[in-house]
C-alpha cells in the first residue's frame, strides 16, 4: 500500500511540474500571438498570409498546450486524492510498518479518529493541506470557461503552490515512509487531546480556510501578471474570499470550542502562537471583504486590494511555519520539525514574486481617487481597513515580541493573555463603533442631518442599556451590575455591550427601514418586505447578518470578565457552592475501556435548592500514548457555563478534586458563529433579479421614476 | 505691610463637576485595591505557571504540577505580608526568570512592546484622514462629451430628492 501511495504522490508532483510549466508556456505564446501586429483581422486574413498562418499555428499550440495543462491540473486532484485515500485505508488497517501510521494510531483508536489521522501529524496534514489545494484547483480549472485566460493564470499559480507542498511531501515529510526494524504490534496512539469529535472537523474547516486562500491570491497574481482589464476579477475573488473566509471563521472557533472543551482551563482562546497564527489571515481576509467593495463601487484601492489578497496568503502560509518551524514556543506545536526552512524559501519566493510583479505592472492598478466627504462610507471602510490590519499587526507583533525580545536584550518575555488585553480590546472597541457607523453612511456623502435621523435612537438605545446594566443589582440574578471605575474588564466588558447594542439596533433599522419602503410600494406586511429586501440585496443584508453574528459572539467575549472558579477536594456527599449553583458529591470511581482508563466524579447539580442536573467531569489516561487528559463536563445556558474539571485525586486520601468554574455567556458565542455563518451563506446567494420600481413623481426636470438600487 | 492675598476665582460648575467626578472615579478605583483576596487573583493573573503548561498561573490546572501549588503560596505569603505588587513581580522574575509576568513590563524595551500598537494606530490614522482629505481636495475629473459635472448645491439638491424618493 504505501509503494502505491508514494507513487501517487509522486504522480501527482510530475502533474503538477507540468501543469505550472506548460501553462507558462502556453500563455506566454498566447501573449506573443495577441501582440499588435500578430493579431489576424480575420480568418480568411489568417490564409492569406504566411506570417498570419504561424500566429494561427502558435495560436492553436498554445491552446492546446494550455487545454493539456489545465487537464494536468485536474489529474494531480486525482493523484492526491488517491495519496490521501491510501494513507487512511492503512490507519484502518492498522498498518504500522508505516511510521506515520505507527506515530498516530492504535488498533482500539475509534474508527472517526482513524480517519482524523490523515491530518493528526506532520506529514499527514500536508498531505491534506495538497489534497485541498488540488481540490480547489480541481473546481477552478472545471469552472475556467469564466474566463479561459484569467483561470489559466490562476491555474498555473496553483500549481506552483502545489509543486511546493508536493515537493515538501516528496523529500522532507513522506507520509509513506515505512518503520525500519520489527513490525510494531500496535502503534503509538494519537495525541489525547485530539481525541475529540471536534477535532474531525475542526482541522478540515481550519485547512479549508488557510488552502482556500490560495485562490485569490491566485487570480490576484493572475490578474496582476496579465493587467487583467476591469474589475471582473474581483468579482471573482470575492465569492471565493467569502467561501474561503467562511471555513477559517468555522474552523478558527470550532478551535476556540475544541479548547474550551478538551484543554480544561475554562477559557477558549489563550492568545497561543498558533491561535494567533489562525486570527491574523482571518483580520486581513475580512479588511479584503470590506474594502473590496470599494473597488467594485468606485474603482478605489486597486493596489490596496491586491496587496490585501497577498497578505492574506501569505499569513496563512506564515501560521503553518509558525506551527511547524518551533521558532516560537506554542502547547498547540503537534507537529515540530525542520520543515521550518522551507516554508522560510517559500515565503521569501512568493513575496519576492509578487514585489517583482507588482512593482512591475502597477500602473495597470492605478485608479482615481475621489472623495467628496470625510463623511461617506468610502471613509469608514478606509478606517475599518486600517483597524483591521493594525489588529492584525497587533498579533503578529506579539506573536513575534518574545523571540525580538531575545534578539535584543538577551531574554525571552511571556507575551499572554493579559498584553493582547491591554492593546487589542480597544482597537477592537474602536473596530465595533465603525460597525454601527459604517453601514449607514452613504457612499459619496452622508450629511448630518441624516446622521443625526439615523444615529438618534440607536444610540438612545445604547446607552439606555448601558445604564440599566449599570444600575441592576446583582441581585436580581443579573451577572452584572456592571460598575466599569471597579475594574478595567468590567468598563470593556460595559462598552462592548452598549456598543453591541448599537451595532444591533443600526441593523435592525436598516432592515427596518428598506422593508417599510418595499411595504409602502408592494402593499406587503413588513416581515414578508424585509424578506424580499434581503433576497434583492443579499450580499448587503446578508453583511449586517454577519455583523450581527459578530455582536452576539462579542457580547459573549464581553461575559469573560465575570467568570468565576472554584477548586475544592469532594469526599462523597462533600458540597461545592459557586454562584447560584451546589455541587453534591455523590459518588466517584473509574473505569476501563479498550483505549484508555479513566476517572470520574458523579456530582449532583442542585439551584434555588432544586436539583437541575447530575455531571460527570472525568479524566482519561490513553494506554498506547501514556498520557492523560481531562474531559470537562459542561452545562451550557444562555446566561451562564457550568463548567467541572476532574483535576485529579487526592495522593493522600484518593478523593478527586474538582475544579468548578462558572463562565458568563458563552453559549452566545457559539450561537453568534452560527449567525455568521448564516449570513455569509446569505450573502453568497444570488440576489432576486426584480429591482422595484419606484412610482416617483417627476421632479426637477426628470420625466420618470427612476428604478431605486441599494448599494452594499 | 502684606499685599492683600489675591481672591480666587470661583470654579466654573462644569470645573467642579469634572473634579468630584474624577475624586469619585479616583475613590473607586482604590475601593478594594488592599483586599488580599483581590489582588492574590490581580496578580496571579499577571503570571504564568512556569512547569511548561504555558497557563496564567491561577488558571494552571493538573493536579500535580510541580510548580502551580509552590507559586501560588508565594503569592499568597506576599500578598499577606502586605509586599507591593511590584516587590512581589520583582522577586517572581529574580526567582522563575522573565517569562514567569504573562505580559511583557512597561520598563526599558519591553515599553515598546505597548507602544508599537498604540504608534501604528495613531499614525495610521494620522494617514488615513490626510489620505482622504487629499482625495476630497482633488479636482473633479473632466466629463467626455461636453457634459457639466453636478457640483455644490446643485448635487446637494439632487441628493435630497434622491435621498427622499427612496427614504433609504
Amino acid at each position: 500500500m504505501a509503494e502505491i501511495g508514494s507513487f501517487a504522490l509522486r504522480l501527482a508532483l510530475a502533474l503538477s511540474v507540468y501543469s505550472f510549466l506548460a501553462g507558462i508556456v502556453a500563455l506566454v505564446f498566447q501573449k506573443q500571438a495577441a501582440l499588435p501586429g500578430s493579431q489576424p483581422h480575420s480568418r480568411a486574413g489568417v490564409a492569406a498570409s504566411e506570417g498570419n498562418s504561424f500566429v494561427a499555428l502558435l495560436r492553436q499550440g498554445s491552446e492546446s498546450l494550455g487545454e493539456t495543462a489545465r487537464r494536468a491540473g485536474v489529474a494531480t486532484f486525482a493523484a492526491v486524492f488517491l495519496a490521501a485515500f491510501v494513507l487512511v485505508v492503512c490507519a484502518f488497517q492498522d498498518n504500522f510498518s508505516i511510521a506515520y501510521i505507527f506515530h498516530h494510531s492504535n488498533r482500539d483508536l475509534p474508527a472517526p479518529y482513524k480517519f482524523a489521522v490523515l491530518w493528526s501529524g506532520q506529514e499527514g496534514s500536508l498531505l491534506f493541506w495538497s489534497l485541498l489545494l488540488a481540490a480547489y484547483g480541481f473546481v477552478l480549472r472545471l469552472r475556467y470557461k469564466t474566463d479561459p485566460r484569467l483561470f489559466a493564470y490562476a491555474s498555473v499559480v496553483l500549481a506552483g503552490v502545489q509543486i511546493f507542498f508536493l515537493s515538501l511531501l516528496e523529500f522532507a515529510a513522506n507520509p509513506f515512509g515505512i518503520l525500519e526494524g520489527a513490525l510494531r504490534p500496535d502503534g503509538s496512539g494519537l495525541n489525547p487531546l485530539l481525541q475529540y469529535p471536534e477535532m474531525v472537523i475542526h482541522p478540515p474547516m481550519l485547512y479549508l480556510g488557510y488552502v482556500g486562500f490560495t485562490v485569490p491570491f491566485a487570480f490576484a497574481l493572475g490578474a496582476l501578471i496579465m493587467k487583467y482589464p476591469g474589475e471582473k476579477w474581483i468579482h471573482i475573488t470575492r465569492r471565493w474570499t467569502m467561501v474561503t473566509w467562511a471555513f477559517l471563521t468555522c474552523g478558527v472557533f470550532l478551535g476556540a470550542h475544541w479548547a474550551y472543551s478538551v484543554l480544561g482551563w475554562g477559557g477558549y482562546w489563550g492568545w497561543d502562537p498558533v491561535e494567533n497564527a489562525s486570527l491574523m489571515p482571518w483580520l486581513t481576509g475580512t479588511a479584503f471583504l470590506h474594502s473590496v467593495m470599494m473597488q467594485e463601487k468606485r474603482g478605489m484601492l486597486k493596489m490596496w486590494n491586491m496587496w490585501l489578497v497577498f497578505a492574506t496568503f501569505w499569513l496563512a502560509i506564515l501560521g503553518t511555519f509558525l506551527t511547524r518551524s518551533g521558532i516560537i514556543s506554542s502547547v498547540h506545536a503537534f507537529a515540530q520539525s525542520s520543515i521550518g526552512s522551507w516554508f522560510a524559501w517559500f515565503l521569501a519566493i512568493t513575496f519576492t514574486v509578487f514585489v517583482f510583479f507588482f512593482f512591475k505592472n502597477k500602473e495597470h492598478l492605478a485608479s482615481e481617487h475621489k472623495l467628496e466627504s470625510l463623511i461617506s462610507r468610502e471613509s469608514s471602510f478606509l478606517f475599518n481597513n486600517l483597524l483591521f490590519v493594525l489588529l492584525c499587526f497587533t498579533v503578529l507583533w506579539g506573536t513575534w515580541f518574545p523571540k525580538i525580545s531575545e534578539l535584543v536584550q538577551g531574554n525571552k518575555v511571556t507575551v499572554g493573555g493579559p498584553f493582547y488585553n491591554r492593546v487589542a480590546i480597544p482597537v477592537a472597541l474602536l473596530l465595533l463603533i465603525l460597525t454601527a457607523v459604517g453601514p449607514l453612511l452613504a457612499w459619496r456623502k452622508t450629511s448630518l442631518e441624516s446622521l443625526k435621523r439615523n444615529f438618534l435612537w440607536p444610540t438612545v438605545g445604547a446607552l439606555a442599556v448601558a445604564i440599566f446594566l449599570m444600575i441592576t443589582p446583582q441581585s436580581w440574578g443579573s451577572p452584572f451590575g456592571l460598575k466599569p471605575w471597579q475594574d478595567i474588564s468590567y468598563f470593556y466588558s460595559l462598552m462592548a455591550i452598549a456598543l453591541s447594542v448599537l451595532v444591533t439596533l443600526t441593523v435592525a433599522s436598516e432592515f427596518y427601514r428598506g422593508g417599510r419602503v418595499i411595504s409602502k410600494h408592494t402593499g406587503q406586511g413588513m416581515f414578508a418586505s424585509m424578506v424580499q429586501l434581503t433576497h434583492r440585496n443579499t450580499r448587503r443584508y446578508g453583511g449586517y447578518i454577519v455583523h450581527f453574528g459578530v455582536v452576539v459572539v462579542i457580547i459573549g467575549f464581553a461575559g469573560s470578565a465575570f467568570n468565576q472558579d472554584k477548586e475544592q477536594e469532594m469526599a462523597n456527599g462533600d458540597k461545592l457552592t459557586i454562584g447560584s449553583y451546589t455541587l453534591i458529591c455523590r459518588s466517584y470511581t473509574d473505569d476501563d475501556a479498550p483505549n484508555y482508563a479513566s476517572e470520574w466524579a458523579l456530582l449532583d447539580v442542585y439551584k434555588g435548592g432544586k436539583q437541575i442536573d447530575t455531571m460527570t467531569p472525568v479524566r482519561r489516561f490513553y494506554k498506547a500514548s501514556q498520557q492523560t487528559s481531562t474531559m470537562p463536563d459542561i452545562r451550557s445556558t444562555l446566561n451562564e457555563d457550568l463548567y467541572l474539571v476532574f483535576e485529579g485525586l487526592n495522593p493522600d486520601n484518593g478523593h478527586p478534586i474538582i475544579k468548578a468554574h462558572l463562565n458568563a455567556l458563552v453559549m452566545w458565542i457559539w450561537l453568534g458563529v452560527w449567525i455568521i455563518l448564516g449570513g455569509t451563506v446569505l450573502a453568497l446567494v444570488p440576489n432576486a433579479p426584480a429591482p422595484v420600481r419606484a412610482a416617483v413623481p417627476a421632479r426637477l426636470g426628470q420625466p420618470e421614476a427612476a428604478p431605486v438600487a441599494t448599494g452594499d | 505691610m502684606t499685599n492683600p492675598k489675591p481672591k480666587a476665582k470661583p470654579a466654573k460648575p462644569g470645573r467642579k463637576f469634572a473634579r468630584a467626578l474624577l475624586l469619585c472615579l479616583a475613590v473607586f478605583a482604590l475601593l478594594g485595591a488592599g483586599d488580599p483576596a483581590t489582588r492574590f487573583n490581580e496578580i496571579g493573573h499577571q503570571m504564568m505557571c512556569i512547569c511548561g503548561c504555558n497557563q496564567i498561573l491561577l488558571e494552571c490546572n493538573h493536579v500535580g504540577c510541580p510548580d502551580s501549588d509552590g507559586m501560588r503560596n508565594e503569592l499568597m505569603a506576599a500578598v499577606s505580608r502586605g509586599d507591593s505588587d511590584s516587590l512581589v513581580e520583582q522577586s517572581f522574575v529574580q526567582k522563575y526568570g522573565p517569562t514567569v509576568l504573562a505580559a511583557p513590563t512597561t520598563k526599558g524595551f519591553d515599553r515598546a512592546a505597548y507602544i508599537l500598537p498604540f504608534a501604528a494606530l495613531i499614525f495610521g490614522f494620522g494617514l488615513v484622514v490626510m489620505i482622504v482629505l487629499s482625495w476630497k481636495n482633488r479636482p473633479a475629473p473632466a466629463i467626455a462629451g461636453g457634459l457639466r459635472p453636478v457640483r455644490g448645491a446643485e448635487l446637494e439638491q439632487f441628493r435630497d430628492q434622491a435621498g427622499k424618493d427612496t427614504d433609504l
